[in-house]
């Protein structure tokens, strides 16, 4: 990037001189228009509402659970969200500012995370958060985002029947993760019985209650039971005989947590193998993997919209970036890329709007188009969720995925689904 | 006639799964039971104890696939021993560092003993990370035998089953019928009188915690085939601990084990009856119903009163 010193030049910041060497290392950067500096307007342009921007950085928040028991689940998001930031800043940052990041703890515990919330965006004024995971820390953040006026990314894969000016949801809701699933599964082996299981909270429900409404309405099939256990239950020995008894077509299991690593190992204990019994799952990816062991589960369905081992350019650059920052044996899981994907949607945004103002942000993003998402191509939806593929994936020993369907179009989110209430 | 051989078949398994989590309370409840019933300790640690046993198998685990794979099919064994061994002296540093201040206050124990259960989960997690692992286990451990056509017994829990009992059996031996034993009721007894007779009631405290400890972490390194490793995977298993001993009567380790074998199998028969939830919510209450109707629990010592 050969560039003619001006006077500029000699008021750069520190931060922004590390930026431009960063941009210069970069081979890529080369090919690109000159981005940053000429393309930096004036903060009092881009910033109309008292934001962290300042001329030269714009501060965002970032709030996960980094202890307690959910930081088993968010690790994976926080690291996402950081190497999406810090691939942002190499490129020249947003509106030529540097990205900072405030990281706040939600410590596995909601009254916190709404606590955070409100000082990520009463006192430090942040542009935008990259945070939350489950379900329930969202509904606690989610009347200090609606007074506050902030701007959320959420990056879990949920149970839909939500919607907020202030929230984009990255993730699938219930719709696009279960009922093309459901058919590929209908359609490969002709199943009609399905055994519905789930921990006992409100995903596993309402997911279960669309995929329900979907067998019997749309597929014509039985349900042949459906229960549910309390979180954190260690003992499926009754539940594997029930499923013995009953033989289902398929068992569509959403259990969560260490539940989950007990069932899988219990049942492979038990005989229930790929072999003699359809599994499909919307609630193991390779993190959770990790815990339960590939063994434990080879051949089983999994129905995600991003498997680590797709097979395109984005998704090979993704991988081997996510590997050079934390080590060769991590995995990335269905919400990892979903959360790598929060903060370059909202640079998009807010290079479409010209501006970091919130109303602006939520302005500009319907329709967005993003073609490097390691997923494949997405778009967000004027519902703030996002258009994507689903796929299925078929469990391998070494704790990685054979993709064996994807869906040929982008699934429309559809977080009120008429006909599944 | 194939529908209700199907049906003996499963009748079987469903006994088989009764003694199975009649045996993983047994193992879970047994060091606490000695803890709670015979020192009066409420250790709301006691499952990180079990969790601190199940890392030290997914280390022996990573270590022996590394330096010495052939020794695989074996390291299991060892890994019990270990975890025994490592949760032991754990317990003994813990008794010596804080439950030695707090014989006379039960109820500041409760409170000392979650701190110190959120302190061992937070170095858990900084030290192995947040994730669960999963260690590698010996393919004989895996799978299930099969005995007749139809039936499948988990070897896991088979093996969950022997270890149980073994203990079971090793504790009662050494409670009725060893030196340390005999200290050890005494000292439940009348501590006083105890020291009067030249016990060193102190050392009786310190060992009987560490090996309650060490039960907890041998049960935490069996844990591993039947369920997670992870920083929190201990306290999964705490409620029920403290339900079967409350329930069995706090002094008695022989409540201990019918209550374990109540809990089990109402649990386990139920569950086979109705859903999941609703088949915690009919133990809880059955128990509760039980628990007013005799709060000293199902067995207790007869005292004078």
């Amino acid at each position: 990037m050969a560039r003619k010193p001006d006077t500029d030049d000699v008021l750069l910041s520190p931060a922004r001189r590390r930026m431009a060497l960063a941009m210069a290392s970069l081979p890529l950067a080369a090919g690109l228009p000159a981005l940053g500096r000429a393309a930096a307007p004036a903060t009092a342009e881009v910033n109309t509402t008292g934001l962290a921007v300042t001329d030269t950085e714009v501060i965002v928040g970032q709030l996960h659970s980094a202890t307690g028991t959910m930081a088993i689940s968010e690790t994976g998001s926080i690291q996402a969200e950081r190497l999406a930031i810090e691939q942002i800043n190499a490129m020249g940052g947003i509106l030529g500012r540097t990205i900072k990041v405030v990281q706040e703890d939600g410590a596995s515990d909601w009254p916190t995370f709404a606590e955070k919330a409100r000082k990520l965006l009463v006192s430090d004024k942040v542009a935008t958060v990259f945070g939350c995971w489950t379900s329930a820390s969202r509904k606690a953040v989610l009347p200090v985002f609606e007074k506050e006026n902030g701007l959320l990314y959420y990056p879990t894969f949920y149970e839909g029947l939500e919607q907020s000016k202030n929230v984009f949801y990255t993730g699938q809701e219930a719709t696009q993760q279960i009922l093309a699933g459901l058919d590929w599964v209908n359609r490969e082996t002709q199943a009609k019985t399905f055994y519905l299981i789930g921990s006992d909270y409100i995903w596993p429900r309402t997911s279960n209650k669309i995929a329900r409404k979907h067998i019997e309405n749309v597929l014509k099939g039985e349900v042949v039971g459906e229960e549910y256990y309390p979180l954190g239950h260690t003992q499926f020995g009754s539940l594997i005989n029930k499923i013995k008894l009953r033989k289902p077509d398929v068992v569509y299991a959403i259990v969560v947590g260490g539940s989950n690593v007990s069932f899988y190992k219990q049942l492979r204990a038990a005989g229930v193998t790929a072999d003699k019994q359809k599994l499909l799952t919307i609630s193991v990816t390779e993190d959770e993997l990790l815990g339960i062991g590939g063994e434990n589960c080879e051949g089983f369905f999994s129905c995600m919209k991003y498997f680590q081992s797709l097979d395109n350019p984005n998704n090979q650059k993704f991988v081997q970036a996510f590997k050079a920052k934390y080590g060769e044996k991590s995995v990335i899981g269905d919400v990892t890329q979903a959360a790598y994907l929060g903060p370059w949607l909202w640079k998009m945004a807010v290079e479409k709007a010209g501006s970091f103002d919130v109303d602006k942000v939520v302005a500009a993003s319907p329709d967005l188009e993003f073609t490097g998402a390691p997923e494949g191509y997405v778009k967000i939806d004027p519902n703030h969720h996002l258009w994507s593929k689903t796929r299925v994936g078929k469990i391998r020993r070494d704790g990685q995925f054979d993709v064996v369907y994807e869906t040929p179009e982008l699934i429309k989110p559809d977080p009120f689904p008429k006909g599944y209430q | 006639m194939e529908s209700f051989s199907d049906l003996g078949a499963i009748l079987l398994m469903q006994g088989f799964n009764g003694l199975s989590v009649f045996s993983v309370l047994l193992l879970m409840a047994l060091g606490l039971a000695l803890i709670f019933g015979q020192m009066g300790v409420i250790n709301m640690a006691h499952g990180e104890f079990l969790a601190i046993g199940a890392y030290t198998t997914y280390l022996m685990s990573t270590v022996v696939q590394a330096h010495a794979p052939g020794f695989m099919p074996y390291y299991f064994l060892f890994a019990v021993v270990a975890a025994f061994a490592v949760a032991f002296a754990v317990g003994w540093l813990v008794e010596w560092l804080m439950i030695r201040h707090l014989y006379r206050r039960p109820l500041d124990t409760l409170l000392a003993t979650w701190g110190l259960s959120l302190i061992i989960q937070q170095a858990l997690r900084s030290v192995f990370g947040p994730r669960e692992v999963s260690p590698e286990l010996p393919e004989w451990l895996m799978g299930s035998w099969q005995p007749l056509d139809g039936v499948d017994i988990p070897i896991n829990g088979l093996f969950v089953m022997a270890l149980s009992f073994v203990m079971t059996g090793g504790l009662l031996l050494a409670l009725f019928r060893s030196t340390w034993g005999l200290h050890v009721r005494a000292t439940v007894q009348n501590r006083l009188m105890s020291g009067a007779v030249g016990i060193d009631t102190r050392r009786v405290d310190r060992v009987t915690f560490a090996l309650g400890c060490g039960i907890a972490g041998m049960g935490g390194a069996a844990f591993t085939t039947i369920g997670a490793t992870g920083p929190t995977s201990g306290s999964l298993y705490i409620v029920d601990t403290f339900l079967t001993v409350v329930f069995g009567g706090a002094a008695s380790l022989f409540g201990t084990v019918a209550s374990a074998f109540l809990i089990a199998q109402t649990q386990s028969v139920s569950e086979f009856f109705m859903t999941g939830s609703m088949a915690k919510v009919l133990t809880l209450s059955a128990i509760v119903v039980i628990l007013m109707l005799r709060p000293q629990g199902l067995f207790s010592i007869k005292t004078r009163k």
